[in-house]
């Protein structure tokens, strides 16, 4: 065992420190009474702190979290629906054009999200869909399709071939073997993916604020938004909004710290 | 459409692609004959196939076509544009807002990624070291780049405001003058580029931490043995070896980067003026940020876009196959 410095320790928690400066920052504001935010010199810790930021927020984001919260859970059902057996077919039964395919995803994943949101726009004008939930959902799931895919296709890939074969010889058929083996096997993979395509979901802007600009399925990012337009001065309401909105990442971290990681270097690092 | 271009394009790179996936092949086909098995592998891509046709060559499809046309609002709901060929693309390249799109987009791309890959490498080499705490500071530092950009955007442009913001007020308190960060042409730039550095960092780390951990440890105690320094061990060992995450993390973040959009248009909407325009957010300017929607040119602009990040694309790919085959 070699000795571990403390210093070390101490500095790492000082780079931690600065990173997340911001963040602190995000909560001091968001306690800070109305009154002191015009002061040229913020205060550093909430001293006094006030909850009205919150109250304000939660008294008229609560539709927007709700219709964000619906968002997410819908594009998460979507992107496992397309993306599990398309990982099947790819990795387990060895589809044809499969490489093809998989250079598909890899381009789909490279186009800027503000032309499909053109794209989607001029669509979903004809089909009177702007500022529906469900567009909102198939708008939000292409940023995590194409990721859901690929993720599943390596993870299933490396099912051993003897896990399915066994399956087949008790006279499984494809599907069964899909879904009583291959599925099961890949349970963590389908939490990364649904994590993801949770977060970016709940994340999204620029669909949001391009195909459900108005109405009343506003999610929460443009809620903070139309909030950051509309009362300037109410500055600890919007970062107690922010904060608000950033419990689902906070959590996730917290509770799914691993599949995080996976998602995070999937495709990028080999194993 | 799409499902034949597939097939097509399958079956004309077979024979490169043939030579890995063969032995796990062989194997899988003995449970069913050849083509009830290639009608089942088709069955169960079959909703990812269509789902591509509709919700990304539809629109994709629907984007040139914006493009091409002349569409006016009007022209937009009625759906009875004027043909304009190349016009748009044209007038785009001769706008004046081109040239500083072009460069801005050049300067917040290479300035963003040159500064998250060095501060993601120092900071992944420092959690290497395995001290303490390092797993759950490492995991502390993923924060940003989970939080919505909304939130971070928001968190930024407050606390860079000109009167109140912390920033500010710390370099007042040592003396120096307010800068005015998001409301100045001079300013505007760094101050995005700064709030996307911030954001980048996380996904460096992460990474370069994993590309470390396969480097293996027989090296560095050799090298230690050798009598080699700290800093020799970084530029002999770890750099080289740590090339091919380097390049994917590179290309990966110049590929992100040059599709932000949110940060910038959170933060100072492109401008003052056109003093932190991309082409990305122009192309957002152009057909949802103002009260008259442009879709032509912006179309236009976003087409452009998917060429820069297509050649990128392919040189990631070429990448990636070569880095297989070793």
């Amino acid at each position: 065992m070699t000795a571990r410095p403390l210093w070390k320790t101490a500095l790492g928690v000082v780079f931690t420190a600065l990173m997340l400066f911001p963040v602190y920052w995000m909560v001091n504001v968001s306690l800070t009474p109305t009154g002191d935010l015009r002061r040229s010199d913020p205060n550093w810790f909430p001293s006094d702190p006030t909850f009205e930021g919150y109250t304000a927020a939660l008294s008229q984001q609560l539709p927007s979290l709700g219709t964000s919260l619906g968002v997410g859970l819908g594009c998460v059902a979507l992107t496992v629906a397309i993306a599990a057996p398309a990982g099947y077919a790819l990795a387990v039964l060895n589809l044809r054009g499969g490489r093809a395919l998989n250079f598909l995803l890899l381009v789909a994943q490279m186009i800027p999200a503000v032309v499909m949101a053109m794209g989607f726009y001029a669509i979903y004008v004809r089909l009177d869909l702007l500022n529906t939930v469900w567009g909102l959902i198939v708008a939000d799931s292409t940023i995590a399709v194409p990721f859901g895919v690929l993720l599943y296709t390596t993870f299933m890939a490396g099912i051993p071939r003897d896990l399915v074969h066994a399956a087949r010889i008790d006279g499984a058929g494809a599907w069964r073997t899909f879904t009583k083996v291959v599925l099961p096997v890949s349970r963590n993979s389908t939490l990364t993916v649904a994590l993801f395509a949770f977060l970016w979901a709940w994340s999204d802007f620029i669909f949001a604020s391009t195909l459900s600009r108005s109405g009343e399925y506003v999610p929460i990012t443009l809620g903070i938004y139309q909030y950051i337009g509309n009362n300037t001065t109410q500055w600890n309401a919007i970062m107690a909004t922010a904060v608000i909105a950033s419990l689902p990442a906070a959590i996730l971290l917290v509770v799914a710290q691993r599949y995080v990681a996976a998602g995070v270097t999937a495709g990028a690092v080999k194993d | 459409m799409t499902t034949t271009s597939v097939e097509a394009t399958g079956r004309a790179s077979g024979g490169a692609a043939g030579v890995s996936p063969a032995a796990p092949g062989r194997n899988g086909r003995r449970g069913l004959p050849g083509t009830a098995r290639h009608w089942t592998a088709i069955g169960f891509a079959a909703p990812l196939l269509a789902y591509l046709a509709v919700f990304y060559a539809y629109p994709l499809w629907r984007n040139i076509e914006l493009s091409v046309h002349d569409y006016t609002v009007r022209a937009f709901v009625q759906g009875d544009p004027a043909f304009a060929g190349f016009e748009k693309y044209a007038e785009v390249f001769a706008s004046d807002a081109f040239p500083a799109a072009l460069v801005n987009t050049a300067v917040f791309t290479l300035v963003s990624i040159a500064f998250q890959y060095a501060i993601g490498l120092a900071l992944a080499v420092f959690f290497h070291a395995n001290f303490r705490l390092s797993g759950v500071l490492r995991a502390l530092f993923l924060v940003p780049w989970l939080l919505p950009l909304i939130v971070s955007s928001s968190t930024w442009a407050w606390m860079l405001n000109s009167d109140n913001g912390i920033v500010n007020s710390v370099i007042e308190a040592f003396g120096g003058s307010q800068i005015n960060w998001l409301t100045s042409p001079d300013t505007a730039l760094t101050a995005v580029i700064i709030a996307n550095i911030w954001l980048g960092v996380p996904f460096n780390l992460v990474i370069l931490h994993a590309g470390l951990q396969q480097i293996p440890d027989e090296l560095y105690e050799a090298a230690s043995l050798d009598g080699a320094t700290a800093r020799q061990r970084f530029w002999r060992i770890t750099f080289p070896l740590l090339r091919p995450v380097s390049a994917i993390t590179l290309l990966l973040g110049f590929i992100y980067t040059l599709k932000v959009v949110d940060v910038i248009w959170i933060m100072t909407t492109g401008g003052p003026g056109d003093a932190s325009l991309t082409l990305a957010v122009w192309s957002y300017r152009e057909a949802f940020g103002t009260g008259q929607p442009d879709f032509s040119p912006a179309a236009a602009i976003g087409n452009l876009l998917i060429v820069i990040a297509l050649v990128f694309g392919f040189v990631h790919l070429r990448m990636q196959r070569d880095w297989e085959k070793s």
